[in-house]
C-alpha cells in the first residue's frame, strides 16, 4: 500500500472538513479532559499523602483506645516510651465550649494533650507561632472559624467545663484533619495538665486516649505492629504508622478518584457514541467521493484508511486539547476539595495522566470511528453511476463484531486500570452496559410511545417539530442518552441531598424532642429537669447509661477468639466501651424479633439483656447466650433474652444493649436527656443557660445539625455535581455537532418549506417545538431514572420515604428542555436564515 | 494477435430483489477493437449504465465473460479490477464526479500518484493546460462552472494514459454550446492518446460521431 499517498489524500480530503471533523471530536474532549484532571489531582494527591504521611500522623507511632487504660496497657505503652526518642499522649472528647463575650456555645472536640506533639508538621495558628506558647502558658486554641464566628480577639477567656482560659490562637491547620472535619465539632487544644479541675472528664465522659511515639529511624515500626497484632487486641489499642495512614490515607481518597475518573469515563463513552453516530452520517456523506475514488484505481483498503487516518489525527487531536484542558481544569481542584482533604494539595502538571489522556483520545477516536468507518470498505464503485446504498446488519461484516468485541475489551481493561479487582471491573463493565441500555431502552420507550400515542390533532407545527424527531440520520437517541444521564446523575444527588436533610428534619419535627443533652450526672438530672420545665419545655426523654464492655460470651474471650480463628463469635465483641442502658419497656422505635422481652429482673436474679439484631449478627451472638459484661470492674454475666429491630432514623434514644431494669440500676451511671424547644433563639438562649449551669454538659441543637450536614453535603455534592455536569457539557456538545451535521438537509427542508410558503415565524415554531421535545424527553428520561434510582436508595439504603422535591422535578422539566432549545436554535440560525432563492440556485 | 481491447460474450446481469431476479442485462455479445471509438444508446432504464459499469470492471456479470485488454474481468477480486481501473481505464461522468474536497490540479493528479508516477504534477498541469484551466488549477469543484468541471474531469481521465474510457452521458448536465465544446475536446484528446473510447448516451447525435454505435433496450442489443 502507498501510505504517503494515502496520508496525503487523508490530508487533502480533511482540507474542507476540518472544522466539521472537529466539532465530531468535541465531545470527547470533554471526557478527556475529566479524566486527565482527576488522574492529575488523584497522582498529585498521592505524591501529597506520601510526601505528607508523616505530618497527617504526627508521630511514628500512635496508639488509640477508647477504654479508660488499664495498667497492662499502661505498661505497654510505657515499655514502648522507654524505646521512643519522644511521647505524648493526649485525651479526645467532645465537650462544649462557652464564649461568655458572645454569651453563646459551641460543641466542639477537645485535644487535652501531653509531650510536644505533633513530632512531625504543626499546628499552624493565626498569628502565626502561637502555638509555640503552648503548655507554656495558661491557655486555650480553637479552629479559626471559630473566631470568626464569635468575634473572638486573643485573650478573650473561654469557658470550657468549668474553668476559663485566654484564648491564645486561632488553628488553621492540624495534623490529618480536613477543614470540613471540623464542621460537626471544630477542634480545640489544651494542656492535658490544664484541664485538671474542668470537671470534664466524668463518669461517662467518653473520652479517647492517643499515645504518640517518635522512634529511632532503626526503629522497624511496622513490623513491630504485625508481630503485636494479638497483644494490641487484648489490650484493646488501635496503632497507626506513617505508612499505614499512608495506605488508609491513600486508598480512600483514591477510591474517590477512581469513582471520579469512571464517571468521566462513562461520560467520554456517551461523546464517542455521539462520534460514532456523527462518523456515520459523514460517512454517507462522503460516499460518492468513495466511489470516484474506487473508480479511479483506489482499493477498499486504501479508501478505508484514508478515512481512519482522519479520524486518528483529529482523536489525537481532541486527545491534546483535552488534555490541556483536564490540566488547567486540575488546577482548579484544590479551591473546590482543599476542605475535604487531609492534606495541603501540591498541584502539577502530571505529564503520564497526559499522555494517557492524548493516548486514550486517540484510542477511543479511532475505535467508535471504526464501526461506522468498516462500512466504507464496501463501497461500490458503481454508486459514481448510480447510487445505490447497500444495508448493512451487524452480522454481515464480521469486522464490526471484531470492533464491538474491542471496545468492550478497551472498557474492561480501562476500568481494571481503577479497580482492585477483576470482579469489580466485571461489575462496573456490566454496570456501563446495563445503564447505557437502561437509558437507552427508555429513550427508545420515550419515542415509540409518542409515534404510538402521536398527537395527530395538534397543529401543523408543533405535529411537524414532534415527528423531527424520528427524521432520518436522526441523533435523538445518542441526545437523550447524554442529557438523560448528566440529568440522572444530577437530578439523583439532589434527590438524596433532599432525602437525607428531610430525614432529619422531619424527624425533628415529627419528634417531640429536638435538643439532645449527654453527659449528665445523676446529680444533675433534677437540676435540668427543672430548668427545662422552668421555661416550659418537657423532658421527653430521661434515659439512665451506663458504660461497660464484654469480657465473654458463653465464657469465650477475646483471647480465645484470636487463637481459635473457627469461632462463630467475632472478635468485634470485645472491642470498644458499650454505652447501655435499662428499663422495663420497649420503646416506640422498637420491636422484639426473637426471643422474649424481659422487662424486670428481681436482684438475684442472673441480670437479663436484649440486642439490637444487626449488632447481635455482628458480634455472633444468638438469644440464650450469657455475656460477661464487665461494668467499671464489676463482672456481671447477662442472659440474652431477645433480640430487637430497632429504628434508628429516629430521633430518640436508641441502644445496642437495654438491660432489663434490676440488672444494672445499681452501677455508676449518667443520663442522656431530651427536650423540645422551639424558636431558633429560645433554643440557643436554653443552649446558654444549661452550659452557664451545667458546663460539662453537651447539647446538640437538631436546627445547627441540619445546617451543618447541608454544609457537608454541598461541598461533598459538587464532586458529583462537576462530573454530572461534564455529562451534560457532552450531551450539549453531542447536540451542537448533531444540530450542524444535519445542517444540509435542514437547510433543504426549511428551503422546501418556505417554497410552500411557511413564514420564518413558523419555520422557528418547528424548529423551536423538535428541541423542547427533545429536552423534554431527555429530562423525563433521566428523571424516571433518577426517581428510580432514589426511590430504589430510600427502600435498601436509607430505610425511609422518599418524597420527590416537586419543586425540584419542575425545575428539571423547565430548565432542560430550555437549555436544549436554546443550544439548538443558536446552532440553527444560519440555516433558518438561508434564503430559500440561494440555496435552489445551488441546487 | 488480437487487437481487440474488450470482448463480452453471453454476458447476463439481473439483481435480487425480494427474493425474485431481475434481469437487467440479457446475453450480451460484441468486442471493440483498440482505438475505436463506439456508443452505447438506449432509452432509460435499459441498462447502459450497468452494462458501462460490467466493462469498466466496477461490477462482475452474474453469467458470462468480458475481458478488458486480455484480462478476463469476471471472478477477479475488488483490489485486482480497482488496479486494473488505475492502469487501463478512463472515465467521464455525467455529474463529472470531481473529489470535491480537492483542487483541480490534485483532481488531475489522483490517478497518476495510485499509479506511483513520478513527474505527476508536470503532467496534471499540462493536461490542465491542454484543456484550458491552467489558470485554474488550485480552484476547488465548487469554485468551477460546469463546462469546467467537466474539462478537469477529461483532464483526470487521461492523465495515466487509459487503453480504454468510458464516458458516461458525458454532455449529460450541460448547456449545448458548453456540450459542443466538451465533445470536440472529448474526441480530440481520444485521437491524440489512441484511446478506445466508449461512450453511453441516449443523444443520438453525440452517438453519431463515434464510429459504431450499438442500440440496447430491455437489455438486449438490438
Amino acid at each position: 500500500m502507498n501510505w504517503r499517498w494515502i496520508f496525503l489524500m487523508a490530508w487533502r480530503d480533511s482540507r474542507k472538513n476540518r472544522s466539521r471533523l472537529f466539532l465530531f471530536i468535541s465531545s470527547i474532549i470533554l471526557g478527556i479532559a475529566s479524566l486527565v484532571s482527576m488522574n492529575s489531582f488523584n497522582r498529585n494527591l498521592k505524591k501529597d499523602i506520601d510526601l505528607q504521611a508523616a505530618e497527617l500522623i504526627g508521630a511514628d507511632l500512635a496508639l488509640e483506645t477508647n477504654r479508660k487504660p488499664t495498667a497492662a496497657t499502661l505498661a505497654f505503652i510505657d515499655s514502648l516510651n522507654k524505646l521512643s526518642l519522644n511521647f505524648a499522649k493526649e485525651e479526645r472528647f467532645m465537650s462544649m465550649l462557652r464564649f461568655p463575650k458572645a454569651d453563646a456555645s459551641r460543641f466542639v472536640q477537645v485535644r487535652a494533650l501531653e509531650g510536644s506533639f505533633p513530632f512531625y508538621g504543626a499546628v499552624e495558628t493565626k498569628p502565626t507561632g502561637a502555638f509555640g506558647k503552648f503548655n507554656q502558658e495558661q491557655g486555650i486554641y480553637i479552629e479559626n472559624p471559630l473566631l470568626l464566628q464569635y468575634s473572638l480577639q486573643l485573650g478573650d477567656t473561654l469557658q470550657l467545663g468549668t474553668k476559663n482560659f485566654p484564648l491564645l490562637g486561632g488553628i488553621t491547620a492540624q495534623p490529618g484533619q480536613s477543614a470540613i472535619a471540623g464542621a460537626m465539632a471544630p477542634s480545640l487544644f489544651i494542656p492535658l495538665a490544664q484541664l485538671q479541675g474542668a470537671g470534664l472528664q466524668q463518669t461517662g465522659s467518653r473520652i479517647e486516649y492517643h499515645y504518640y511515639f517518635k522512634l529511632p529511624a532503626d526503629f522497624q515500626v511496622d513490623k513491630k505492629i504485625k508481630s503485636w497484632k494479638d497483644k494490641l487486641s487484648t489490650l484493646q489499642l488501635r496503632a497507626s504508622t506513617i505508612q499505614t495512614t499512608k495506605e488508609n490515607t491513600g486508598r480512600s481518597f483514591a477510591d474517590m478518584a477512581n469513582f471520579m475518573e469512571l464517571v468521566g469515563f462513562v461520560a467520554l463513552l456517551l461523546g464517542c457514541i455521539g462520534v460514532s453516530s456523527a462518523v456515520q452520517i459523514y460517512v454517507r456523506e462522503k460516499l460518492m467521493s468513495v466511489a470516484i475514488l474506487r473508480c479511479l484505481g483506489t482499493s477498499a483498503k486504501q479508501a478505508f484508511f484514508i478515512f481512519v487516518i482522519q479520524f486518528a489525527a483529529i482523536g489525537l487531536l481532541g486527545g491534546i486539547v483535552g488534555a490541556a484542558l483536564g490540566t488547567v481544569i486540575q488546577f482548579a481542584i484544590p479551591y473546590v476539595m482543599q476542605d475535604v482533604l487531609p492534606v495541603a494539595l501540591t498541584t502539577q502538571i502530571v505529564w503520564p495522566a497526559i499522555f494517557q489522556g492524548i493516548l486514550l483520545g486517540l484510542v477511543i477516536a479511532v475505535l467508535f470511528a471504526l464501526l461506522p468507518l468498516l462500512s466504507v470498505r464496501h463501497i461500490s464503485p458503481l454508486n459514481s453511476l448510480r447510487l445505490q446504498e447497500e444495508p448493512e446488519g451487524l452480522l454481515k461484516d464480521k469486522l464490526k463484531i471484531w470492533v464491538y468485541l474491542l471496545i468492550i475489551l478497551f472498557i474492561v481493561l480501562f476500568a481494571r486500570t481503577q479497580m482492585d479487582t477483576w470482579l469489580q471491573t466485571l461489575l462496573f463493565s456490566l454496570g456501563i452496559g446495563f445503564t447505557f441500555l437502561l437509558l437507552y431502552g427508555v429513550a427508545r420507550g420515550f419515542t415509540w410511545l409518542i409515534r404510538k400515542y402521536f398527537p395527530s390533532n395538534w397543529s401543523y407545527l408543533w405535529r411537524q417539530g414532534l415527528s423531527n424527531l424520528w427524521r432520518p440520520n436522526n441523533q435523538t437517541v445518542i441526545l437523550i442518552v447524554s442529557i438523560g444521564l448528566g440529568t440522572t446523575l444530577i437530578a439523583t444527588l439532589y434527590f438524596v441531598q433532599d432525602m437525607l436533610l428531610n430525614r432529619v428534619a422531619i424527624s425533628a419535627q415529627q419528634n417531640e424532642a429536638n435538643m439532645l443533652m449527654f453527659d449528665i450526672q445523676p446529680s444533675q438530672r433534677e437540676g435540668i429537669s427543672q430548668l427545662a420545665q422552668k421555661s416550659g419545655y418537657p423532658i421527653v426523654e430521661s434515659v439512665p447509661i451506663v458504660t461497660m464492655f464484654m469480657e465473654a460470651v458463653n465464657g469465650t474471650s477475646l483471647q480465645d477468639v484470636l487463637k481459635d480463628t473457627t469461632s462463630e463469635i467475632s472478635g468485634r465483641a470485645f472491642r470498644g466501651e458499650i454505652r447501655a442502658t435499662y428499663r422495663d419497656s420497649l420503646s416506640a422505635s422498637e420491636k422484639v424479633s426473637a426471643g422474649k422481652w424481659v422487662g424486670q429482673v428481681s436482684p438475684t436474679d442472673t441480670a437479663s439483656v436484649s440486642l439490637d439484631e444487626n449488632y447481635a449478627e455482628g458480634i455472633g451472638v444468638k438469644v440464650g447466650d450469657v455475656l460477661t459484661m464487665n461494668v467499671q470492674g464489676l463482672r456481671l454475666p447477662a442472659k440474652v433474652s431477645s433480640l430487637r429491630k430497632v429504628d434508628w432514623n429516629r430521633f430518640q434514644s436508641n441502644f445496642r444493649m437495654v438491660f432489663a431494669k434490676g440488672s444494672i440500676d445499681q452501677a455508676p451511671q449518667f443520663y442522656l436527656m431530651m427536650t423540645k424547644v422551639t424558636g431558633e433563639e429560645q433554643a440557643m438562649r436554653f443552649q446558654q443557660e444549661v452550659v452557664n449551669s451545667y458546663p460539662n454538659v453537651s447539647i446538640i441543637d437538631m436546627n445547627a445539625v441540619l445546617s451543618i450536614l447541608n454544609t457537608i453535603l454541598e461541598k461533598i455534592g459538587f464532586i458529583i455535581k462537576f462530573i454530572g455536569g461534564f455529562s451534560i457539557l457532552t450531551g450539549i456538545v453531542v447536540l451542537i455537532s448533531s444540530v450542524r451535521i444535519s445542517k444540509y438537509q435542514r437547510i433543504k427542508e426549511n428551503v422546501l418549506l418556505r417554497t410552500l410558503g411557511a413564514s420564518s415565524k413558523q419555520i422557528y415554531l418547528i424548529t423551536i417545538s423538535e428541541y423542547m421535545f427533545l429536552g423534554l424527553l431527555a429530562a423525563l428520561c433521566g428523571l424516571f431514572i433518577a426517581l428510580v434510582a432514589s426511590s430504589m436508595l430510600a427502600i435498601f439504603v436509607f430505610e425511609s420515604a422518599f418524597v420527590p422535591p416537586l419543586g425540584f422535578v419542575l425545575f428539571i422539566l423547565t430548565a432542560v428542555p430550555a437549555m436544549t432549545v436554546f443550544i439548538g436554535l443558536i446552532n440553527s440560525l444560519t440555516v433558518l436564515n438561508k434564503s430559500p432563492l440561494a440555496v435552489l440556485r445551488n441546487n | 494477435m488480437s487487437t481487440m481491447i474488450l470482448q463480452l460474450q453471453h454476458v447476463f446481469k439481473h439483481y435480487q430483489l425480494e427474493g425474485k431476479q431481475i434481469p437487467v442485462l440479457k446475453d450480451i455479445n460484441f468486442e471493440v477493437e483498440a482505438g475505436a471509438t463506439l456508443a452505447i444508446v438506449g432509452p432509460s432504464g435499459s441498462g447502459k449504465s450497468t452494462l458501462l459499469g460490467l466493462c469498466a470492471g466496477l461490477d462482475q456479470p452474474s453469467e458470462g465473460s468480458i475481458r478488458l485488454h486480455g484480462i478476463e474481468l469476471a471472478g477477479l477480486n475488488e483490489d485486482k479490477l480497482a488496479q486494473i481501473r488505475n492502469e487501463h481505464v478512463g472515465f467521464v461522468f455525467q455529474n463529472f464526479q470531481l473529489l470535491p474536497t480537492l483542487t483541480a490540479l490534485e483532481n488531475v493528479m489522483v490517478p497518476m500518484e495510485l499509479k506511483g508516477q513520478k513527474d505527476h504534477k508536470a503532467k496534471a498541469i499540462a493536461l490542465l493546460e491542454r484543456v484550458g484551466l491552467g489558470g485554474r488549477a488550485d480552484h476547488y469543484p465548487s469554485q468551477l462552472s460546469g463546462g469546467e468541471q467537466q474539462r478537469v474531469s477529461l483532464a483526470r481521465a487521461f492523465a495515466n494514459k487509459p487503453k480504454i474510457l468510458f464516458a458516461d452521458e458525458p454532455t449529460g448536465n450541460l448547456d449545448a454550446e458548453t456540450s459542443q465544446i466538451i465533445e470536440e475536446m472529448l474526441f480530440e484528446l481520444n485521437r491524440e492518446s489512441g484511446t478506445t473510447l466508449i461512450i453511453v448516451t441516449h443523444d443520438l447525435e453525440l452517438a453519431a460521431k463515434t464510429q459504431r454505435v450499438i442500440p440496447i433496450k430491455g437489455g438486449q442489443i438490438q
